[in-house]
C-alpha cells in the first residue's frame, strides 16, 4: 500500500507541511525532513522550486526564488534525496509545477521518485483532462499518486469527476487565493468544508491555503482528514532557521 | 493540414490549457462561451461599429513606393498605426470588454509591457465605465512613463510587479494571480495570442480583423486578394495572429514572423524564442519558450519592450515547428536603422517592435513582382525617447 494511503487510515487529523527545497539553506533539506517526521508531522510536500510560480503568494514566491539562487535544481534535489529514505518513513510528496518535470522528462521523473521512495505528486499546473490522456498510466507504473485541488468554486460536478480520478487524498483549497494570503476562516470557509463533508467522496481530502496556527488547523481539520501549513512555516523558517521547527510544530500539535 | 486552433485547444502539439484548478471556472467559462457570443449578430454589430467609429477602422493598406523601389519589389504598409491608441492592440481589448460584459464581469485586469496593451486596456475600460487594473513591470514602469500616465489619465490602477525580472513575463504572472484571488467578477484582457485556451485563439479572432480587410483592400488594388507574402513582428504574436489569420490555410501566401534578436542571437541577450526556445509550459500554455535545461523560465531582452517576451503563442510555435511560417530574427541596431529608414523614405515613424519587421528587407530578397504586405502594428510616439538616446537625436 502507499505511504500516504497508509498513513491515511490512522484514526487522526494529519499535519502536512509544505517547504521549499534548497531554502533557507541549499542542504538543508533532508535536516528539515528529519526534524519534521522526529517533531511529528504526518506527511510534507517537498517543494521543487519555480521560476514562475502561479499559484503562489509572496511568500513561496521569494523562497522559490532564493532556493534557486542557492543553486537548486531538479538533479540535485534527486541527489539530496537518495538515501532519504533510510531516514524518514514518513509519506513524501514533491510539489511544484509541471514545466520542470516536463524537461525532466515524465517518465523518468517518475521514475526517480519511485526509486527513492516519492509517493506522490501535486502539481497544480498540470490539469486533470491532460493527466488523464498523457500521464496517468505513467505515473501508475511507478506506484505514484497525483493529487488534484478543488476550490470554494469548483463546482460539484467536477469535485465529483476529480474524486473519480483520485487516489490518496483531495487537496482542498481553503479559498479563492493564491498561497499564504488568508489568516483565520469566515463563514463562507466553513460552509464550503461542512458542503464537501457532505458530499461523502471516496477520497479524504485534506485542506491547504490560510492554515497558520492552532486555531486555523483545528478549524480546517473540524470535517477533512487533515491541513497543509505552507507558507507559515517558510516565514518561520526565515525568521527562526531550522531550529525553530521544534517549537513550530508543537504549537500546531499542542 | 489546418494552422489553426483544434477542438481540444491546440495547434498540432502546443496549446491546450495548463492552469490551476483555481483558475479552471473562469476559464472554462470563457471557453464555453466565447465562440457563442462573439457570433450572435449583436455582438458582431457592436464590435464592429465600435471598430468604425471609435478605432477608426478599416485602417489603409497603403501601398509605400519610396521603400518598394528601394527593395525591388512591392511593398504594402497595414497601417494599424492608424488605430486609435496607436495599435492594433486595441482590436482586441474592444472584443474582451465586450465579452466580459456579457459574462456580467465589472472588474478588468491586463498584463502590460511597453503599456500598449495597458492603455489599450484602460481605454475600453473608460469607454465603458468599467473598473480597471493594469499590472506592469517596476522596470517598465520606470522607462515607458507616458504611458503610465496614460493609463492613469483614463482612470486605472496601474500596480507594479516586483516579484521575478519586474517586466511582461511578471507583470502576466501578477494578473494571474489576481485573477485567482478575484474568481467571480474579474475579467482577465491578456493582450496577445498567449495563455491557456481559448485565450490565444480568442485574441487572434479579434485581431483578424487585419488581414480580413487585407483581402478587400489588396482585391481593390491588385485584383487579388491574396499577397505572396504577409510579414509581422512577433513578441507574444498577436498584431502577427491577425495579419496571418485568413491567410493561415492557404500555403501560397507566406508567412514571416520576426522576432527580436536583440543584441545578437547568441549573446544571452535576446528574445529569439524560435531559435532560442524548447517546448514548454508558460502562462497556461504549451508553447517554445526560452528556459534553462531544468525548465526554469529565462530573462529575455530586446531594446523593445513589446517583443521582451521569453514565450511565442502556440499558433506561432505550430507555424514555426511545422515550417509554415519562415522566422527571422533582427537585432536591435537593424530594426533602430530600419525604423529611421521608414520614417525618411515614407513619412512613418514605426514603434520599435514593427521596426523589427522593416528590417528584414536589407538580408531577405523579394522577386520585382511579388506583393508583399508588411503589418505596420504601431506607431513610434512612445518610442521617442528610445529613438532620441539612440540616434542622439
Amino acid at each position: 500500500m502507499n505511504r500516504i494511503t497508509k498513513k491515511l487510515s490512522e484514526d487522526k487529523k494529519l499535519l502536512s507541511i509544505y517547504f521549499t527545497a534548497g531554502y533557507p539553506q541549499l542542504e538543508d533539506t533532508v535536516e528539515i525532513l528529519e526534524s519534521l517526521e522526529e517533531n511529528g508531522v504526518d506527511m510534507v510536500e517537498i517543494g521543487l522550486p519555480f521560476s514562475d510560480p502561479l499559484a503562489d503568494g509572496p511568500t513561496i514566491q521569494e523562497s522559490s526564488t532564493a532556493a534557486l539562487k542557492n543553486g537548486m535544481n531538479t538533479d540535485l534535489l534527486f541527489e539530496q534525496l537518495t538515501n532519504i529514505r533510510e531516514r524518514v518513513s514518513i509519506p513524501l510528496i514533491i510539489m511544484g509545477y509541471f514545466n520542470p518535470v516536463l524537461q525532466y522528462g515524465v517518465e523518468a521523473f517518475c521514475a526517480k521518485c519511485e526509486e527513492i521512495g516519492i509517493d506522490g505528486l501535486i502539481l497544480p499546473d498540470l490539469p486533470l483532462a491532460e493527466y488523464q490522456e498523457h500521464y496517468a498510466s505513467i505515473f501508475k507504473r511507478y506506484n505514484l499518486i497525483n493529487v488534484f485541488l478543488i476550490t470554494p468554486q469548483t463546482s460539484d460536478e467536477r469535485i465529483m469527476e476529480i474524486d473519480e480520478n483520485s487516489e490518496g487524498f483531495i487537496y482542498m483549497v481553503s479559498s479563492a487565493s493564491t498561497t499564504g494570503k488568508t489568516s483565520g476562516f469566515g463563514q463562507e470557509q466553513k460552509d464550503y468544508f461542512a458542503r464537501i463533508a457532505n458530499m461523502n467522496l471516496s477520497n479524504p481530502q485534506i485542506v491547504g491555503f490560510g492554515i497558520n496556527n492552532v486555531e486555523t488547523f483545528k478549524s480546517a481539520t473540524e470535517f477533512a482528514s487533515g491541513a497543509i501549513i505552507g507558507s507559515a512555516f517558510i516565514k518561520m523558517l526565515t525568521s527562526e532557521g531550522i531550529q525553530g521547527i521544534q517549537t513550530f510544530i508543537k504549537s500546531i500539535l499542542k | 493540414m489546418s494552422y489553426h486552433v483544434n477542438e481540444k485547444g491546440y495547434y498540432g502539439e502546443f496549446g491546450g490549457a495548463y492552469i490551476p484548478e483555481m483558475l479552471y471556472p473562469n476559464v472554462e467559462e470563457l471557453r464555453q462561451n466565447y465562440l457563442e457570443i462573439t457570433s450572435e449578430a449583436s455582438f458582431k454589430e457592436e464590435f464592429s461599429s465600435l471598430l468604425k467609429d471609435y478605432v477608426g477602422r478599416p485602417t489603409p493598406l497603403y501601398f509605400a513606393e519610396r521603400l518598394s523601389e528601394k527593395y525591388n519589389t512591392k511593398i504594402y504598409l497595414k497601417r494599424e498605426d492608424l488605430c486609435h491608441t496607436g495599435a492594433h492592440k486595441v482590436n482586441n481589448t474592444i472584443g474582451q470588454i465586450l465579452l466580459a460584459k456579457k459574462l456580467g464581469k465589472n472588474r478588468i485586469i491586463a498584463e502590460t509591457g511597453a503599456g500598449q496593451h495597458g492603455v489599450a486596456t484602460a481605454t475600453v475600460c473608460a469607454l465603458m465605465g468599467i473598473e480597471c487594473i493594469v499590472y506592469m513591470g517596476e522596470i517598465d514602469i520606470e522607462r515607458q512613463a507616458p504611458n503610465v500616465a496614460r493609463m492613469k489619465m483614463l482612470g486605472a490602477t496601474v500596480i507594479p510587479a516586483l516579484s521575478g525580472s519586474r517586466t511582461l513575463k511578471d507583470a502576466t504572472n501578477e494578473a494571474i494571480r489576481d485573477w485567482i484571488n478575484n474568481p467571480t467578477n474579474t475579467h482577465y484582457i491578456i493582450g496577445s495570442v498567449v495563455g491557456p485556451h481559448p485565450y490565444p485563439d480568442m485574441v487572434a479572432r479579434f485581431q483578424s480583423v487585419i488581414s480580413e480587410e487585407i483581402k478587400e483592400q489588396l482585391h481593390e488594388k491588385e485584383g487579388r486578394e491574396e499577397p505572396d507574402y504577409v510579414v509581422a513582428c512577433v513578441g507574444g504574436g498577436s498584431n502577427a495572429a491577425g495579419a496571418y489569420y485568413h491567410f493561415l490555410d492557404n500555403e501560397e501566401v507566406g508567412i514571416i514572423a520576426v522576432e527580436a534578436a536583440g543584441k545578437g542571437i547568441h549573446t544571452g541577450e535576446s528574445a529569439a524564442t524560435s531559435v532560442l526556445g524548447k517546448a514548454g509550459i508558460i502562462h497556461g500554455s504549451k508553447t517554445l519558450l526560452m528556459q534553462t535545461g531544468d525548465g526554469q523560465i529565462t530573462e529575455p531582452y530586446s531594446i523593445s519592450a513589446g517583443l521582451d517576451y521569453p514565450g511565442v503563442g502556440p499558433m506561432h510555435a505550430h507555424l514555426y515547428t511545422s515550417g509554415r511560417g519562415e522566422f527571422i530574427s533582427i537585432t536591435d541596431e537593424d530594426a533602430m536603422l530600419a525604423g529611421l529608414e521608414l520614417s525618411k523614405l515614407e513619412g512613418i515613424i514605426p514603434a520599435i517592435e514593427t521596426s523589427h519587421a522593416f528590417a528584414i528587407f536589407k538580408d531577405r530578397p523579394f522577386k520585382n513582382e511579388d506583393v508583399v504586405v508588411v503589418n505596420l502594428s504601431g506607431r513610434g510616439d512612445k518610442d521617442l525617447g528610445t529613438y532620441i538616446d539612440y540616434f542622439n537625436l
